[in-house]
């Protein structure tokens, strides 16, 4: 294609490509100098609309292909890959407990002050209804251990802390006791009537909760936890405040308003009661919030615990990504991991280097094959060639379990050599479990991937070449080295691509064969995503994964060139 | 006027069968399991008894449970729960229930009461009792994860090893160890022979320094092990005579053992309590949800439960059922008071906290 078909806006001159048009054009140029098309239009535009329908229907043909690619590849890798730095969970479950811990400061050593008990208390009594708390407990405890029981532990002790209250407000009075009660206490008159003409048979929603005129004033923080709670069992549970008992939370909030408002304006619905209880709340026998959580568990005491749920408090984190490079974010800022606990750098070194070391081993294994593909017979490649292939058709799992039962210390090589008296009975060879086992069997696997773009490459080499070399007096070494050889590199770069790709992603067989010292990242990839569920760190060790992939491609691009890489003719 | 009839003799049919059933039950349902015997266990001891008695329902297995509660996160964040029941071990059963993906459940009036020796009935949650690790846990049977070595590999003139300990003691009993590619039960047995008493093996190891006791002591037949990861491999490895002794479920050696006919013998010493039981995953349409029900209620009653012991050798869940294993079988149990003179408890707490942390350590000292 010439130029000016592949950018329109670079023409200048009618296109060789047409020259009927040019012929037209040239009578027609228009007073600024521009050419114009046969019906007047300027040539330029005119081509540039013809060239854009004729990309339009192009990108119509690959549309459902590429729409398809979209959705069930790029999309979820995408969404995938996103999970390494996503962090919501922290600031959804704790909102209160987040924004009230901004203004703290973790070098001071100490723990926060109460008005974060007093959010944390909020939060987690709604994340505990909602059963989340232990989701959260789980995430944390990915960079705190211990925290997961502290709020699965938490989760079950955060209603004691409203049941105290509960308890001697019902002493006080039994009408307490009776869910009506605080429906007519609490909830307007409108809604108190429309909640009690609402059928369930009638299949209508649950009405509104509406709080009582004047309530939000007088009882304020009572008034907000019964919105919450009549909220959340009218939409989790459809229920209404008229059949089920408030929440502790709601008890722990009326104690105190009643100890800090005064209530002695309020005529409504059960205005002695309400008096009384105001009264005798100045007796009640109470905890302060923080002390509350404390009690619980000491760890909520622990400034370490603050600092991790502070510096994992915005939605989005470098958390995830530090750990994939054995350091960690401390709330004092990243550091290192601990010594004895670093690994991933190990992992990925080794990945890269056994990755190449298969490459190589392949390379050399395949090359003769490829040329032997390339030069025999007809009758005879095709032979070689099934051979090749059968190994490829057989499952994965049954070739490397193949090897297995070849390389173990009891297995047929330790045995043939033990026959043979080569080695001791005492001192098998140990081949198996470590990364000798993993190349062997990786390089066996991933060989027909180099052999088959080298032998493309290698059978369209026209052998005279290399005849002709000869009868100029080069030698065999020569010939190949000189004439032969560079003309087959291409199929050495294809398969090498091809090869170091798949292995450095590669999972069953490591895992089968590796043992301990043969294990790859991707292992603790799968690691993650199945067992350990940290989806986060496997996210980012992917990512890391891949980028390193695509910066060896551009480095490859950049050095050999991708033109020379040739999967046939 | 005869079909207004029918409909008619219908709806009243409908009406007086309503309190039985009170909605419609589907009749498919997916059940994981982890495949092999234990799965088989499974379907000759209830599936197939349910479906004699329900024929119009059809059970498909899917073999995912080592891979449940990743799938199951899946599924819930896809909005499409494809699994009816899923057989879990504890451990994932308390984060399944932690995440919000398996169903609270009332276990008393969920299950079936359990049948005493003498005709009385037990409440289900004091028939399992502190087996009910989770709220959402339904037990089935209890396994153990102990050792099994190679009867004819003893050295001459020693004993059969029969000792946790002997596991270390490489100069008496020579040969490969096969130890489970996880720090789970290795750490407490390393630090059990260690010389930590059993009931401190917790505190030690919640510490760095008990961590660190305890890959030390791992450190010393760490040239001599193999590290497994699938249930299979230990039975495998014993029979290719590769190790002299490994760790791996019990039922998996009793079927080597027993079935295989291989000279392999078992150490009960220090054998690690597990459980293993279903969960209903968190969201189930509702005639879904009562097909299951329905289904759990049959499948983990007294006789169901001593029904499958006959197919492996693991201790059903109830209380009420073990009078009804076979005699033949009870000498295979973990729960025999021969096999349990030395035993530990999972301890899922402790792993819920800690396993993340250890897991880093001890995968960095696999790797070094």
């Amino acid at each position: 294609m010439s130029d000016a078909t592949s950018d329109p806006n670079k023409i200048e001159a009618p296109t060789p490509d047409d020259p009927l048009a040019q012929a037209k054009a040239l009578d027609n140029v228009d007073d600024r100098g521009r050419m114009l098309a046969a019906d007047g239009t300027p040539l330029k535009r005119q081509l540039a609309k013809s060239l854009r329908i004729q990309k339009i229907r192009a990108l119509a043909l690959i549309a459902p292909l590429l729409l398809f690619v979209l959705l069930t590849f790029i999309a979820p890798i995408a969404d995938m890959l996103f999970r390494s730095v996503e962090n919501e969970i922290v600031s959804e479950t704790l909102p209160r407990t987040v924004e009230a811990l901004a203004d703290w400061d973790y070098d001071s050593g100490e723990s926060p002050g109460d008005e974060v008990y007093a959010a944390l208390y909020d939060d987690l009594f709604l994340a505990q209804e909602r059963k989340e708390h232990t989701r959260l407990g789980t995430r944390l405890n990915y960079e705190l251990t211990g925290v997961s029981s502290l709020f699965r532990r938490s989760g079950r002790g955060v209603d004691d802390i409203g049941e105290l209250y509960q308890d001697q407000f019902e002493d006080l009075n039994e009408l307490w006791e009776e869910e009506r009660t605080w429906a007519e206490l609490m909830g307007s008159d409108e809604w108190l009537a429309a909640q009690e003409a609402w059928d369930e048979e009638s299949g209508e929603p649950l009405p509104d909760f509406q709080l009582r005129e004047g309530m939000p004033t007088l009882l304020p923080e009572t008034s907000r936890q019964m919105l919450t709670f009549a909220e959340f069992i009218r939409t989790e549970d459809n229920e209404s405040p008229l059949e089920e008992e408030p929440w502790t939370r709601v008890w722990a909030a009326l104690y105190t308003d009643l100890t800090n408002k005064d209530v002695s304006g309020y005529s409504g619905p059960h205005t002695d009661l309400l008096q009384e209880a105001s009264a005798a709340v100045g007796d009640f026998e109470t905890t302060p919030i923080k002390q509350a959580f404390l009690d619980m568990d000491e760890d909520w005491g622990d400034p370490e615990v603050w600092g991790t749920i502070q510096a994992f408090s915005p939605d989005y984190t470098s958390g995830y990504f530090l750990n994939a490079v054995d350091m960690q974010k401390t709330p004092d800022g990243a550091a290192m991991r601990d010594e004895d606990e670093r690994i991933y750098g190990l992992l990925f070194k080794r990945t890269m280097f056994m990755s190449l070391v298969i490459t190589f081993s392949c390379i050399l294994l395949g090359y003769p094959v490829a040329y032997l593909l390339a030069t025999l017979p007809m009758r005879s490649a095709n032979l070689l060639m099934i051979l090749v292939l059968l190994p490829f058709w057989t499952s994965l799992l049954v070739r490397t379990s193949a090897w297995k039962v070849m390389l173990q210390s009891q297995g047929v090589i330790n045995d043939v050599l033990v026959w043979l008296g080569l080695v001791g009975d005492a001192n098998r060879l140990v081949m198996i479990n470590n990364q000798f086992g993993t190349i062997v069997a990786m390089t066996h696997i991933l060989l027909p991937f180099m052999i088959l773009p080298m032998y493309s490459v290698m059978s369209t080499i026209p052998p005279s070449y290399v005849r002709a070399a000869k009868s100029l007096g080069a030698t065999n070494v020569t010939a190949f080295r000189r004439v032969y050889f560079p003309q087959s590199v291409p199929g050495i770069g294809a398969g090498s691509i091809l090869v170091f790709i798949l292995s450095i992603g590669y999972y069953i067989t490591p895992e089968i064969v590796g043992g301990t010292t043969g294990t790859f990242i991707s292992n603790r990839i799968a690691y993650h995503i199945s067992s350990s569920l940290n989806w986060g760190l496997a996210a980012a060790l992917g990512t890391i994964l891949l980028a390193v992939v695509l910066i060896l491609y551009w480095a490859y691009d950049k050095i050999v060139g991708i033109d020379n890489v040739k999967l046939g003719g | 006027m005869t079909l207004s009839k029918t409909l008619l003799a219908t709806t009243a049919l409908t009406v007086a069968g309503g309190a039985v059933a009170a909605q419609e039950m589907a009749d498919s349902m997916t059940l994981v399991s982890w495949g092999g015997a234990y799965q088989s266990s499974q379907q000759q001891a209830y599936v197939e008894p349910y479906i004699e008695n329900n024929p119009e329902v059809s059970a498909t297995w899917d073999e995912s449970s080592n891979e449940a509660v990743a799938k199951l996160r899946a599924m819930n964040e896809a909005g499409n729960i494809t699994w009816d029941l899923v057989d879990v071990v504890a451990s994932d059963a308390i984060r399944l229930c932690d995440e919000g993906l398996a169903m609270e459940v009332d276990h008393d009036e969920l299950l079936a009461p359990g049948e005493a020796e003498d005709g009385s009935e037990v409440d289900p949650s004091d028939d399992f009792g502190d087996l009910i690790v989770s709220d959402c846990y339904i037990p089935q049977i209890v396994y153990s994860t102990t050792f099994g070595y190679r009867t004819d590999m003893v050295p001459e003139g020693a004993d059969a090893p029969d000792e946790i300990c002997d596991v270390w003691d490489l100069e008496t009993y020579p040969g490969k160890r096969a130890l489970e590619k996880r720090p789970i039960n290795n750490m407490e047995w390393a630090l059990l022979c260690d010389g930590v008493a059993k009931d401190e093996i917790y505190d030690v190891l919640a510490t760095d320094e008990g961590q660190d006791q305890a890959l030390a002591k791992l450190d010393e037949i760490k040239d001599d092990v193999i590290w497994w990861s699938a249930g299979a491999d230990t039975p495998q490895l014993l029979a290719d005579g590769e190790v002299f002794m490994g760790s791996t479920y019990n039922g998996r050696l009793y079927s080597v053992i027993e079935e295989q006919d291989q000279p392999v013998g078992m150490m009960w010493d220090a054998q690690v309590f597990d459980l293993d039981g279903w969960i209903i995953p968190e969201g189930l349409p509702e005639d879904r949800l009562a097909r299951v029900k329905d289904f759990v209620r049959f499948a983990t009653d007294t006789q169901r439960l001593a029904d499958q012991a006959e197919y492996i050798s693991y201790g059903p869940a109830r209380e009420t059922s073990a009078p009804l294993v076979p005699e033949d079988m009870k000498q295979h149990m973990p729960t025999d008071p021969e096999n349990s003179e030395n035993t530990f408890l999972y301890n899922y707490e402790f792993w819920a906290d800690y396993r993340d942390d250890i897991d880093a350590k001890f995968q960095s000292w696999l790797a070094q």
